[in-house]
């Protein structure tokens, strides 16, 4: 029961992307087909989660004022060996995202989580944090990139830019919506 | 004095109205219309009416789910938006396009940002950047007048092959092109129209026009085609001053028109498109908050300039 709530949380009511919009830069650039999302969400849910848990792991013993370069460190370890596996294993999906895959090390996301949730929480809860966080933007990401590539095939522009940045903030208008609806029939 | 609130707001009003300033667009782009069914026959007239409606019924629809009033301006102003989005394209295109093509006009570039009077983007021109990002084959393909075959439009056959068209011609707007633009002496006459009857400001379209002279003189290119090829006389009277996405201060009219003409010479003669209007006025509409603020201009009263 609390598994599926914190699902929920990650996937809609605290979406990283469409509801905290962070880590859009990498939304926006990778998603013109359905398995760039998927790969891209995946890879970087590689990341958070294993950030997490190793923040999560080493949160007392790291001095109060180092802590962003230590993140960075443990961030920037995982991002080199998901760009490494990926250059060995799925050489086209390396190719098709490119340098957005070292750019996973300053995703929003993963920092957020490290210095919101990891740094202050016992091992097993940033490992669900990471888990649903991940979900939530490999989710999004897999929508976006399957709106993008089935649109593009009649609407070229789609594919391009701009068309990520009028469907993300269409599917933020959404989110903001539901979000709208669901507070007018249930007030707390 | 922080309490002190500077508006550039009309302190004296008179009988002028949103639809009466309207009506004069729209009477001055009859002559546009005229030679547009001339040269580009009864096609062109389909596409025309086809956008007109589709704006209108697509703001009827988005005022009703909004639970706005219907008012007599937003009917007019969406049909404006019609009618100058149909003046950008080819006589050609697929009615379905257009429709959608308004959609984006009249939902996304104008009552996402609020509705009338609330729009960055001139809602036309937004959503012809849309279409040409879209089916760039379809927007970049002309027909010549008369005659059921394409043909380029002299800015492109400049760009691609250096050959420049008669001045003759181009003024009459004999030559293939979208639906309004091809004809400078019909859009002239229009423009003198709303100049006399001052519904536009004389200033966006006189420095638009003399930083366009200044660059091609600057630039080697020749001032005459300049002046008449492309979208720049539609671009310049009736799409610039649009009283919602232009500055509201003299100086900043002067300075808009200045960087609409300096990006329109810079993409015709250095960038990938032949023609540069409509991106010149979308990106200058996004720094007019900003004209705004910075180039009050002097306030009745001082002495100096009143520049933040």
């Amino acid at each position: 029961m609390n598994l599926l709530k914190e699902f929920y949380k990650g996937i809609f009511s605290e979406n990283p992307v469409l509801r905290i919009l962070l880590g859009l830069c990498a939304t926006m650039a990778v998603t013109t087909s359905l398995i760039n999302g998927v790969g891209m969400g995946l890879a970087t849910s590689f990341v958070l989660i294993l950030s997490n848990v190793i923040i999560s792991s080493i949160r007392k013993i790291i001095p109060d004022k180092v802590r962003i370069p230590v993140m960075i460190i443990v961030i920037a370890t995982f991002t080199t060996i998901v760009d490494l596996i990926l250059a060995a294993y799925f050489p086209p999906l390396s190719k098709a995202l490119g340098i957005f895959i070292p750019l996973i090390v300053v995703n929003c996301i993963i920092f957020g989580r490290a210095e919101a949730f990891a740094s202050r929480y016992p091992v097993f809860d940033s490992f669900l944090d990471g888990l649903t966080k991940g979900a939530g933007f490999t989710v999004t990401l897999m929508f976006v990139g399957f709106i993008r590539e089935s649109l593009g095939r009649q609407v070229l522009v789609m594919i391009l830019p701009p068309g990520a940045f009028l469907l993300i903030g269409f599917l933020v208008g959404a989110m903001n919506l539901i979000e709208r609806w669901q507070k007018g029939l249930n007030p707390r | 004095m922080s309490k002190l609130i500077v508006t550039p707001a009309p302190h004296i009003k008179d009988s002028d109205t949103v639809s009466k300033q309207m009506r004069n667009v729209f009477i001055a782009l009859i002559p546009a219309l005229i030679a547009s069914v001339i040269f580009f026959g009864t096609n062109a007239l389909v596409v025309i009416i086809t956008t007109v409606l589709s704006s209108v019924l697509f703001e009827v629809i988005i005022l009703k789910i909004r639970k706005k009033a219907i008012k007599k301006s937003d009917i007019s102003s969406s049909a404006l938006t019609g009618l100058l989005l149909a003046f950008c394209v080819s006589s050609f295109m697929p009615w379905w396009i257009m429709i959608l093509a308004s959609f984006i006009a009249i939902a996304v570039a104008k009552h996402a940002f609020g509705g009338l009077g609330f729009n960055i983007f001139n809602p036309a021109l937004a959503a012809r950047a849309f279409i040409l990002a879209s089916w760039p084959v379809l927007m970049t393909t002309w027909l010549a007048p008369y005659a059921a075959i394409t043909s380029a439009t002299p800015l492109e056959l400049l760009k691609e092959n250096g050959i420049s068209a008669d001045y003759l011609t181009m003024f009459i707007g004999n030559h293939a092109g979208s639906i309004g633009e091809t004809s400078a002496i019909a859009l002239l006459i229009g423009a003198l129209y709303l100049l006399v009857t001052r519904t536009i400001d004389f200033r966006v379209p006189a420095s638009y026009l003399i930083t366009v002279v200044a660059m091609s003189l600057v630039m080697g290119q020749d001032i005459v085609f300049q002046l008449l090829a492309g979208g720049l006389i539609l671009g310049a009277f009736f799409m610039a001053t649009d009283p919602v996405t232009s500055p509201v201060t003299k100086p900043g009219r002067w300075v808009f028109g200045a960087g609409c003409g300096f990006i329109t010479m810079i993409i015709r003669v250095w960038g990938g498109y032949p023609e540069g209007v409509c991106y010149s006025i979308l990106i200058m509409n996004a720094v007019v908050p900003l004209l705004d603020r910075y180039l009050q201009g002097r306030i009745f009263g001082c002495k100096r300039w009143n520049v933040v």
